[in-house]
């Protein structure tokens, strides 16, 4: 093959169709209340770990509902699961359920 | 005024006036090497099958839309050097510009536009022209894009048709892909015929030469070219990325050609495919040929009898001969690479998985 | 002839024939002038009313019903003409040539769906699987949602908050109506997905949140904060949309059996004329414009003339109710002067 210098760039679009929903079905199965989610970003604010590094609990999970698994995958074992977003989302979803559910089925996969 | 007719919709909206004789032409500063029988056919089926005076001036230059789009050249300068197309035209005595490029459409919109919006900034380019060149000028009555100017007289053109875009052996029409410059409409949507999500300045063409057009997923999805984009190397892997997304998206339909009415679509959309079949191996179209890629020009010529040397077709990176078969059209494959007195140039290098 | 004075109410919708009936009761005479050949107006061309699913043919029964118990004149498949404003009142013209004259006038002419055509990138009238939020509910309740039907992608605000269509205003219920028909869509298809792509929730009415996290936790709609920025058809005729998740921050790509717009009000055609006819002065959107918007909302600049409901801005059919309520009191205290 021959290199011009450049590579083709891949898609940053969320190709739907095409993405693995397997964890945002396993997580809707474990956890009904993630559905509940409006995204308001106030489990985030309120996060340990998200104040120190990237992880985003609000975008992590919509990125599971997604099924963009590898975006997220890493940031998972980031969190303290000290449980204050349970305390803040009034939506009341097992925010700290769901990440818990998110590492069970990828350490099952 | 024509009537728009695409997906067999009326779009009342965006009927376009477009002058129908006497035009000021305002070639391209690229066109002529990418496809350099485009301009000639078009200047050509003006004067000689419509009958239609067309003044092709010398000292025209650039519209500086490749430096302005670069964000090399500042829009006073811009202005400044459209105003002198707009003397030239003055002084040749036309009133109708229609330039051959989309970018220079598009220019030449917005800055009647920004001159329509801000009186001030006109004054200010009056005189700033006067300061440079002594020159004055009109501002142009009609404004057309030259495939705006194809797309007026398409029945016209179809009543001298020679080869209809039929598949002579199965009698079907050609399923063709439009692909229309963003330069057209999508910054001015009134400005286009059909505007900018369904424009029909190419459909329409296709429709009264006996094609069918192929409304895909990506249809107006840019091709990529985006100046400052594919000018820097690293960058043109999002350039080429646009056209192949446009490329996955079509496939599927199988379409015969590609028509374009932008000189970077067009050169795109046939070149990348030669880069993205070395860079990955894949091919489009069927038989691993690719997809041909017209100019509205060279679609014209073809329908109206040309030959497509003389339309400048062996320059396409993406061999037209399959096209040029399906259309029963007559070419002598020895005289592919000759000059104009018959004379072989020189053959080129065969690409490693795009037939030729 | 009685002596009671006379108040023409035009338009046979919700408002009109509420108004109509309290009028009525308040012991004027009162005529109502409808276009059509039945009174109801747009719920007559609707299935079910959030949030409750109150069928809207019930509420419409009951509408007509209090409209015949309370002896209004009705005065269907007419619309005025023209209108003069003669000393003490107003006469009206219509189209069969009646005439009648008005010691108040009341303008219920309503709102008409955005015609979606104008939102040129969702492709509605081009593309098969593109409809509006109109026909989806008569879908719905002739029961023909095909059950092959996997997935479907409600847009809301089309022609609202949009000044590409030169409507900057929300239409109010078009989000609420997303969910119930949402809602509606899963109770019949359990098995498919259901993505509202919306700009904000806008649920302001009570019981409207209740239901919009009903869809969510119960139905499992799944709701995408991004506006849909253009629709096109592939090979085998699917809706593909772009779209981004603005909440993931990234643009999103995905096929659709159906995409569904949720059309915003614009002013009916009606409601625009008759505004010419009178001289009553409309807001830029074309809506009729009200008096002061706390204590006269339903006063026009015309001494006499009288605005209720969608006319003079969006609203749902409670508001709408209430809104003639309201206007039939302020009518009742300009002509008892």
């Amino acid at each position: 093959m021959v290199n011009f210098g450049f590579t083709i760039s891949v898609t940053r679009a969320v190709e739907y169709d095409k993405n693995d929903k397997g964890c945002a079905e396993y997580v809707a199965l474990r956890v009904p209340s993630s559905s509940a989610c409006i995204g308001c970003g106030g489990c985030s604010a309120t996060c340990t770990a998200g104040n120190l590094t990237e992880f985003n609990i609000r975008k992590i999970q919509m990125l599971m509902k997604r099924g963009e698994n590898q975006l997220y995958k890493e940031q998972l074992h980031k969190c303290m699961l000290c449980g204050k977003c349970l305390t803040v989302c009034p939506r009341g979803v097992d925010t700290r359920g769901m990440i818990l559910a998110m590492i069970e089925y990828m350490r099952e996969k | 005024m024509d009537m728009v007719t695409t997906n067999n919709r009326q779009w009342e909206k965006y009927q376009k006036e477009i002058a129908d004789d006497r035009y000021y032409y305002a070639r391209s500063c690229i066109r002529q090497t990418f496809f350099p029988g485009s301009e000639w056919a078009f200047i050509d089926i003006l004067r000689n099958k419509l009958g239609k005076d067309i003044f092709d001036d010398p000292k025209h230059t650039t519209c500086t839309g490749i430096g302005y789009h670069s964000d090399v050249v500042p829009f006073q300068t811009t202005m400044t050097v459209v105003a002198r197309h707009f003397a030239l035209m003055t002084e040749a005595g036309y009133a109708n510009i229609t330039p051959s490029c989309i970018t220079s459409f598009g220019i030449y919109t917005e800055i009647l536009h920004a001159w329509e919006e801000h009186p001030e900034l006109l004054e200010r380019v009056r005189e700033d022209l006067y300061k440079a060149t002594k020159r004055e000028f009109d501002v142009p009555k009609n404004l057309a894009h030259t495939s705006d100017v194809i797309y007026k007289f398409r029945n016209q053109i179809a009543m001298q048709m020679v080869h209809p875009l039929v598949d002579v052996h199965t009698g079907k029409p050609l399923r063709v892909v439009d692909h229309i410059g963003c330069h057209y409409a999508k910054m001015f949507p009134s400005k286009g015929v059909g505007g900018a999500e369904f424009p029909a300045v190419l459909s329409g063409m296709v429709d009264a030469w006996g094609g069918e057009c192929i409304d895909y997923p990506e249809r107006r999805h840019c091709c990529g070219f985006g100046f400052r984009n594919y000018l820097v190397q690293a960058n043109r892997g999002y350039s080429v990325a646009n056209s192949m997304k446009k490329l996955e998206s079509m496939e599927p339909y199988e379409p015969d050609f590609i028509v374009t009415n932008c000189p970077g679509c067009g050169m795109f959309l046939d070149k990348w495919q030669y880069t993205i079949s070395e860079m990955s191996g894949k091919t489009y179209g069927k038989n691993g040929y690719g997809i041909p890629v017209l100019t509205y020009e060279e679609m014209a010529g073809l329908v109206l009898g040309y030959n497509p040397w003389d339309l400048g077709l062996q320059m396409h990176q993406v061999a037209v001969e399959p096209l040029l078969d399906k259309m029963g059209i007559d070419y002598d494959p020895e005289k592919k690479y000759c000059d104009a007195d018959g004379k072989l140039i020189s053959l080129p290098k065969c690409p490693t998985f795009l037939k030729q | 002839m009685s002596d009671k004075k006379h108040i023409v109410v035009i338009g046979g919708g919700p408002a009109g024939c509420v108004a109509a009936e309290r009028l009525s009761r308040l012991g004027f005479r009162v005529s109502i002038v409808e276009k059509e050949c039945e009174l109801g107006g747009n719920l007559n061309n609707w299935d079910r009313l959030f949030p409750d699913g109150k069928r809207a043919s019930e509420m419409v029964t009951k509408l007509v019903n209090d409209v015949k118990m309370a002896d209004v004149a009705v005065w269907t498949d007419v619309e005025p003409i023209e209108a003069k404003r003669v000393e003490n009142g107003f006469t009206i013209l219509l189209s069969d040539k009646s005439l009648l004259f008005a010691d108040a006038v009341m303008l219920t002419t309503g709102f008409a769906p955005f015609n979606a055509i104008r939102k040129e990138e969702y492709g509605y009238g081009i593309y098969r699987n593109v409809t509006t939020s109109v026909e989806l509910e008569n879908m719905i309740q002739a029961h023909i949602v095909p059950d092959t039907v996997s997935r479907v992608g409600m847009v809301h605000c089309v022609g609202s908050r949009d000044e590409k269509c030169g409507n900057m205003y929300c239409s109010k219920v078009c989000c609420i109506t997303a969910v119930k028909q949402a809602i509606e869509l899963k109770q019949m298809l359990p098995n498919a997905e259901i993505f509202c792509f919306y700009m904000d929730m806008r649920m302001f009415g009570p019981g409207y949140e209740e239901l919009y996290r009903e869809a969510q936790e119960r139905y499992g709609i799944k709701f995408v904060r991004g506006r849909v920025s253009e629709a096109s058809e592939d090979s085998e005729g699917r809706v593909a949309i772009k779209v981004e998740d603005t909440l993931v921050g990234r643009p999103m790509r995905m096929k659709l059996d159906r995409l569904v717009l949720m059309v915003g009000m614009e002013p009916s055609a009606g409601t625009r004329s008759v505004a010419e006819l009178l001289g009553v002065k409309t807001k830029v959107n074309g809506f009729i414009q009200g008096g002061d918007p706390h204590i006269a909302a339903n006063q026009t600049n015309v001494p006499g003339v009288f605005v209720a409901g969608t006319a003079t801005a969006p609203m749902n059919s409670t508001d709408t109710l209430n809104d003639a309520c309201a206007a039939a009191f302020q009518v009742a205290n300009y002509l008892n002067g």
